[in-house]
Formats: C-alpha cells, structure tokens, sequence
C-alpha cells in the first residue's frame, strides 16, 4: 500500500551504529541524533509559524503584513529572532530568581516531550507509545506550571491574573480536548497513534464517524484553541487588560521561548487532529476508485501529514483573526455549560454507533 | 422543556453568527486584490491619493494666471489657529480703487488641515490637494504665498 516507508531508513541507520559502537553508545548516539533534529525542528517550526501567522492575520485584515526584509519579508522572523537573541535578559528586582529562570524551561521542554509523539509520516517516529495519546495529553499540559511559576515568580499583578486566568482555562479544556479525542478512540479501538492511523486506511474518521465525529471535530477544535492560549481565548495575555500577561517581565531568549513554546503548541494541537481525525499521513482514498487512489498514493506520506496540519493550523488563525477576546466568565461557560454537556452525549451516541456497527 | 428548546437554539444561533463572521473574513483572504496597503516609497510614480485626502491649502489659477481670490478675508477669519495671512492692496480698476490681495500668506507648519478655510470661502479660490510631501530641512520653507506673480483676479469674480 504506502510506498514511502521510512522504517528501513531508520532500521539501517540503527544497523550501522550497532555494527562499530557498544549498546549504551549506540543508545546515546540515537537519543543524540534525535534530539538535535527536534531542537532544529522547533526552532525552524516557530520561524515559519510566526511568518505565517503575521501574513495570515495581514491578509484577513486587507494589509500585506512584513514586506520589506528579504522577498516578500521572508526574512523577517530571522531577523526578529537576532533582535530577540541580542536583547537584554531583564529579571525584576524581587523576583523569584531560580523560578523566574526556570519557568521557560518548564514551558518548552513539555512543548518538545509532545512533539516528540508526532507521527509524521510511516516509520518516521520518534515515541510510539501505547498510550500515544493519553501521553500527548498529560505532557502537553505541563505547560501550564510553567506558566503558573512563570507568573508567581515575576512579582506582578498582572503576571500572576494572567497565570491563574491561563491555569482555569487550561484545566477546564483540556477536558474537551481528552472527551472529543475519545469518541474516536472509541472508532479507532487504540490509543497509539500508529494504530489510530492505520485504522483509518479505508477512510479518514471525519468522514467515516457520521455526524458524532465532526461534532468531536469542531468540539476538538474550539478546545484545542483554548488549550494554546491563541485567537479568541488569549485571556492570559489579554494585552487591553494585563499588558501582556505571565510573560510581562520577561525579556529576550527567555521571552522567545515562551513564544516559540505557543506556536509550536498550535502545531502540537494541530498535528493531533490531523492524525486522529484525518488520518495522518493516510492519502485521502475514495471507496473502489483504484485508479484514484493509486495516484493519491505517490503524493508522500510526510506531505499529507504536513497538508493536513496547514489546514488545521490556518482554521486557527482563521479563528483568532475573526472572533473577538471572550471574558473569563464566558469562557468558562462555554466549557462547563456547552461544550462538556454535548461532548459526553456525542462520546455517548459515538458508543452506541460503534456497539450497533452503523460506522462505515 | 422550553429551556431545553432555547439551550439548543442558542447553540445554533452562536454557530451561525460565527460563521458569517468567519465567511466576511474569509473573502479578505481570499480576495488580495482589495488589499488596501500602499508600498509607499517604491509606488512612488504611480500613488494616487484619493480625492477626500487633505495635503494642504492651494489657490487654484486657471492657464492665463488668474485666480479666484477677492480678498475677503474670510478664510483668515474662519482659521482657528491663525495660518492665513491676506495681504491686500488697493489698485486702480477703471478708474477707481478697488481691493486686491497682494500676497495670500499661508503658514503650513500651524495648518491643522481642518477644512474650514475651504468652506469658508465665498467664491471658491482655494481648495485641498493631495500632496503629502511636505518635509522640508528649513523651517521658513513652510510658509508659502499661494497666490503666483503677476496673477490677477479673474473676470466676473466678485
């Protein structure tokens, strides 16, 4: 079926370390070499994204966004990213100091731990466990006591509302998102992403889960938006209100961490739905058309991936550029008064479709 | 029974007046051509202002050098911070003295671009062009005198 497998590539890789190193050293040499193309994709992932989204919120908005820096201003993040390196690393007279430096860690190691479970095409995986997504889940939000600590630490007001805004938040959607990606655990029968993805090769779950999967898909992706902080749920960093939130105080690298750790998040949450709800790296296949789908086969697996996470990620910024900032009230209700009671009645009926086998 | 009807109604009424948002901003997106950022320096040649823009304060003279201006003065007493000067003198037209401006003085540095000169005006001299480009390495620069040499009132203004 899928001709782009990336297992051999990774087995021979495995297979020439082992023939000149011991065991441990082949271990560390492995763990070495993936962690260096983690930092690499990060780093490359936050300057896309931040690229995309200024151009995207420019083009929503009837403006052309950076121009200037490099064709089209495509060197602009670079360019940020040097001013960001060079500035100074301020921390604040009575702050926390051991706190107040390590709470970007916190934020972007939980980001990287959760990057690490992306499938992202067949055999290119670095963590395949078999609770894949209870994983994501937990790790993701880890996140948060960075945030917390973050805005404990910088002794000031608005740091610390804008933490405990962002902890509420957190908290109350991050059960959504766990409910929305249960009802098609429930479909799939496995919580590791390799297997969810090889459940859909007859058909991606948005389309084969009736109407229950796209009701979890649209809740999963209100959710996912307000687990990222982003669009219309930026209450911990409401700039009208708290200036700019947890990360008022911080300057610099340490402030760029806090920012890459947001939009690679976005990429985190994208990458999850495109893998449970869209099947991943699965070409898109329609029923008996063999002809159709042998040429939707040649298109990568990595491309798929990565087109599908594009969609995602543009519905985001879609959102954010579109809807205005809700109170902290009314996010709150739309969590525990909207979205929970219609997610465990859709997990509910989700159940029901699967026992009686109505699902294609 | 009818709080449930309402529950689900709003639900469907949330739904839809945030997909309209999002179809109006989705044909933003879609339609680059209504873009309305201007590259400036390099468009240069080709910008046009457009027609309600506010650059400055000119005295409009048709191709034989003759402008609209009577010399009322009303656009000096309209000015609220004082950036109109008429300077009038007295000629002899047809054999009696009659009231013609000699420089029509306009200070650009306190102009607040308001509009009221060009309102206030009986015979409509002066008007508001598009030109934005008013930077200048001496201050003096800034004051003008609108009306051109040698141009006279033009025939049947009064």
């Amino acid at each position: 079926m899928n001709i782009y497998d990336f297992t051999g590539l990774t087995q021979s890789i495995h297979e020439s370390l082992s023939n000149s190193l011991s065991p441990t050293m082949v271990t560390v040499v492995e763990f070495t070499i993936v962690a260096l193309i983690f930092m690499t994709f990060f780093t490359f992932l936050g300057l896309v994204l931040v690229y995309a989204e200024r151009k995207v919120a420019a083009f929503f908005q009837l403006r052309l966004g950076p121009m200037r820096v490099g064709f089209w201003g495509t060197a602009q993040t670079i360019a940020d990213a040097v001013k960001l390196v060079m500035k100074e690393p301020l921390v604040t007279k009575n702050a926390d100091k051991f706190l107040f430096n390590l709470a970007p860690f916190i934020v972007i190691i939980s980001t990287i731990m959760a990057l690490g479970a992306m499938p992202f095409a067949k055999g290119l995986h670095a963590l395949d466990f078999d609770i894949g997504i209870l994983y994501v889940a937990a790790v993701s939000s880890l996140g948060v006591i960075g945030i917390l600590i973050a805005g404990w630490s910088s002794d000031n007001k608005y740091s610390l509302i804008g933490a405990m805004r962002s902890g509420a938040q957190l908290v109350s959607y991050e059960l959504s998102v766990g409910l929305s990606l249960l009802t098609i655990v429930v479909l799939a029968g496995s919580l590791q992403f390799s297997e969810i993805i090889a459940s859909q090769e007859a058909g991606w779950w948005i389309f084969r889960g009736h109407i229950p999967a796209f009701i979890a898909f649209v809740i999963f992706m209100i959710a996912g938006t307000a687990e990222t902080n982003r669009g219309p749920f930026d209450l911990a960093e409401a700039e009208s209100e708290l200036t700019a939130g947890f990360h008022t105080e911080y300057s610099g690298l340490k402030f760029s961490f806090f920012f890459l750790a947001e939009f690679v998040n976005m990429f985190i949450i994208a990458g999850i739905g495109a893998t449970v709800f869209f099947g991943g790296w699965m070409p898109f296949h329609i029923g008996d058309w063999s002809g159709f789908n042998r040429v939707m086969d040649f298109i990568p697996g990595i491309f798929w991936f990565f087109g599908k996470v594009t969609f995602i990620i543009f519905m985001m910024m879609w959102f954010k550029w579109t809807f205005p900032r809700l109170r902290i009230d009314q996010v709150l209700t739309l969590e525990w008064k909207y979205l929970l009671p219609i997610n465990l009645v859709n997990l509910l009926l989700m159940a029901f479709i699967v026992l009686m086998g109505w699902h294609f | 029974m009818r709080s449930i009807a309402n529950y689900i109604n709003d639900i469907f009424a949330g739904l839809r007046t945030l997909l309209s948002g999002m179809a109006l901003t989705g044909k933003y997106f879609f339609h680059p051509k209504e873009i309305i950022t201007q590259q400036y320096p390099e468009n240069r040649a080709t910008l046009k202002m457009f027609e309600r823009f506010r650059g400055e304060v000119v005295l409009t003279h048709n191709e034989d050098n003759e402008h609209r201006c009577t010399g009322c003065s009303a656009c000096e007493v309209a000015c609220p911070n004082g950036s109109i000067e008429i300077i009038s003198k007295k000629e002899l037209i047809d054999e009696k003295p009659k009231k013609v401006i000699d420089k029509f003085v306009y200070h650009l540095s306190m102009c607040t671009f308001c509009n009221l000169c060009i309102l206030s005006c009986p015979t409509d001299a002066i008007i508001m062009s598009q030109d934005f480009e008013h930077a200048v390495f001496d201050r003096s620069k800034l004051t003008k005198v609108l009306n051109k040499e040698g141009s006279k009132l033009m025939e049947g203004v009064r």
